[in-house]
């Protein structure tokens, strides 16, 4: 579809020595990082790390102060937002952010249509309208919402949500999809078909997310990043860095992610 | 009643209105046939509002500066080259839009208040020009136009008569206003809800979101423009008052009363506000207006949803009320 995005390349994503500054704040001091493709790449650190920040450089609503990031193959460091997206780079949000006030398809058929070049079309084929629903009702599927295609978003429980987002998401076809803490406000049987619901994503598709749950990330993870008062302090496989020290360090004071982190093992 | 289905039913009663539309002439007087049509002309203007502010979001202040241009370019086509009602339109639909596309693409890159503000600001610079412009518009007196015609060339088919400019209104108007319903139904309509609803998923979704407001601006402002040609068309006149605040804000009651996103709530409340200012000037004189604020603050607090909420709200409908609400529970 776009040209340079099928390059077989086992790197997806690359931050180069990024920073991020808000007036004197750093908030991310020479970041490198990069993602490999089919990663369950999970992103953690102590509140106020820089990780909800990262996120934004790499999805365009924030520009870097310095440094390079390239996606697919491009340099897309300061790239509009939309751009990215049309590149394959898709989100889920914290606050989940959906059309509350429109049908839980239609949320879906209006990622799609997007993809699918129908977004302009005053008068679109009606073979082109039925394909987007059949997409949207393929990825409703995926994320088993399919029962409650009908519903108004807006009227979702917080799970289902969570679903929604992620079908939505999917809609644009990405390559990496950035996941902004997916599992935060839910219960425990949510969090957990959640969890078994990314588990079954293609493993072609490259996650990356920021998440608080310790049980989440090391169920899922198959790549670890920690950062620490806007810097990387620790990359590795799960193991590496459930032995770290440094991260350790990190976390001290933060006696509940330390119980979690390192408690079971 | 039940065994209808909702779609069924509801192209049912669009039939009959259109039926009874047609048969207003038979059915009404020389002054409530010219009410109407009247109506039907602002009701098409106001509903290119609702494009902007019922579907995309975009709290417009200054939309009759599109329909005024419209009215201007056809006064003078009519006057300078042809009485042409076809020459008419194509020359208010395309200057209308090319105005909607310059004020735009300034006008779409701000938000809310901003919005507001900048297209109060371009309607009043226009509605300047055109008092002080006088060589073109003779200022506050106005133009005075010939009789349009439907033949080619001056004077031929000449739409004398209310009756006559009356069908030639409606059928505008339907054409116009069908185009407005296909437009929503689209899936361009479906991205300006979506912009509406959350621009900034929009985004995040891959939307260039500046083009398509640009888009709708363009046309809600070309459609304002023909609602222009035909006011012109009918009342033979135009002077800067057809541009003036006034004409923006009450289409801008009137999209409310009706009910914004519905575009039959625009025609609604059209009548509705042509209605209270013919049938109350005569009992109030200039205070109509004060009559139709306490309407409008009325309609605002008991009908959230506006006149075309009205069914939903007194039962009529009340099985969509059940979906709904048993959805939230």
């Amino acid at each position: 579809m776009i040209p340079g995005i099928e390059r077989v390349s086992p790197t997806v994503l690359e931050l180069s020595d990024v920073s991020k500054r808000y007036g004197d704040l750093l908030v991310l001091e020479a970041v490198s990082l990069s993602v490999d493709a089919g990663a369950r790449h999970a992103l953690i650190g102590p509140n106020g790390a820089g990780k909800s920040t990262l996120f934004h450089v790499i999805t365009g609503t924030e520009r870097v102060t310095r440094g390079r990031i390239v996606f697919g193959g491009k340099v897309i460091t300061t790239l509009q937002e939309h751009r990215r997206t049309q590149l394959g780079l898709g989100r889920t949000f914290q606050q989940t952010s959906l059309f509350d006030g429109l049908s839980v398809i239609a949320n879906v058929e209006l990622a799609v249509q997007q993809r699918s070049g129908l977004a302009h079309r005053l008068f679109p084929s009606s073979r082109g309208r039925t394909r987007v629903n059949e997409r949207a009702r393929e990825l409703l599927e995926l994320v088993g919402l399919e029962p409650r295609e009908a519903i108004l978003a807006g009227a979702l429980s917080h799970g289902e949500r969570r679903q929604l987002d992620v079908a939505v998401s999917l809609a644009t076809n990405p390559t990496l999809v950035l996941m902004d803490e997916p599992t935060a406000g839910m219960s425990r049987d949510e969090a957990m078909s959640f969890l078994s619901m990314i588990a079954s994503l293609p493993a072609s598709l490259t996650i990356l997310m920021v998440e608080h749950d310790m049980d989440v990330v090391f169920e899922l993870a198959t790549w670890i990043s920690v950062l620490d008062a806007g810097k990387l302090i620790a990359d590795g496989t799960p193991e590496a860095i459930r032995g770290s020290r440094e991260v350790q360090d990190a976390y001290l004071g933060e006696g509940e992610h330390i119980a979690k982190l390192f408690g079971p093992v | 009643m039940r065994a209808l289905a909702p779609g069924r039913a509801a192209r049912l009663v669009q039939l009959a209105l259109v039926a009874l539309l047609a048969m207003a002439p038979l059915l009404l007087g020389d002054f409530r046939l010219f009410l109407l049509t009247e109506i039907l002309i602002f009701g098409l203007f106001a509903a290119s509002l609702d494009l902007l502010v019922g579907y995309t979001g975009l709290l417009s202040l200054g939309h009759a500066a599109y329909l005024g241009v419209g009215s201007y370019a056809t006064a003078l086509i009519a006057i300078h080259l042809t009485d042409n009602v076809f020459a008419g339109i194509a020359a208010a639909v395309l200057s209308s839009g090319v105005v909607a596309a310059a004020t735009g693409w300034l006008a779409v890159r701000t938000r809310g208040v901003y919005f507001l503000m900048l297209t109060l600001a371009f309607a009043q610079l226009l509605f300047t020009l055109a008092i002080t412009w006088d060589s073109l518009t003779h200022g506050a007196n106005g133009l005075p136009t010939p009789k349009p015609t439907l033949g080619p060339g001056d004077g031929g088919g000449a739409l004398d008569g209310g009756t006559a400019f009356y069908y030639y209104a409606l059928v505008a108007f339907l054409i116009g206003f069908g185009l407005l319903r296909a437009i929503v139904a689209s899936p361009f309509g479906r991205t300006l809800v979506g912009i509406r609803e959350n621009e900034a998923r929009m985004r995040s979704l891959g939307y260039g979101v500046a083009r398509y407001r640009l888009a709708v601006f363009c046309i809600a402002g070309a459609v304002a423009g023909f609602a222009g040609s035909l006011t012109v068309q009918h009342s033979n006149y135009m002077s800067p008052s057809g541009i003036s605040f006034e004409v923006s804000t009450l289409a801008l009651i009137a999209v409310i009363i009706g009910g914004r996103a519905t575009l039959v709530g625009a025609v609604l409340g059209s009548a509705f506000v042509f209605i209270i200012r013919d049938e109350l000037s005569s009992a109030f004189n200039e205070h109509w207006r004060l009559v139709l604020g306490v309407v409008f603050i009325g309609v605002v607090y008991l009908l959230p949803r506006g006149l075309s909420g009205l069914p939903a709200r007194t039962g009529l409908l009340s099985r969509r009320i059940q979906t709904t609400a048993g959805g939230s529970a």
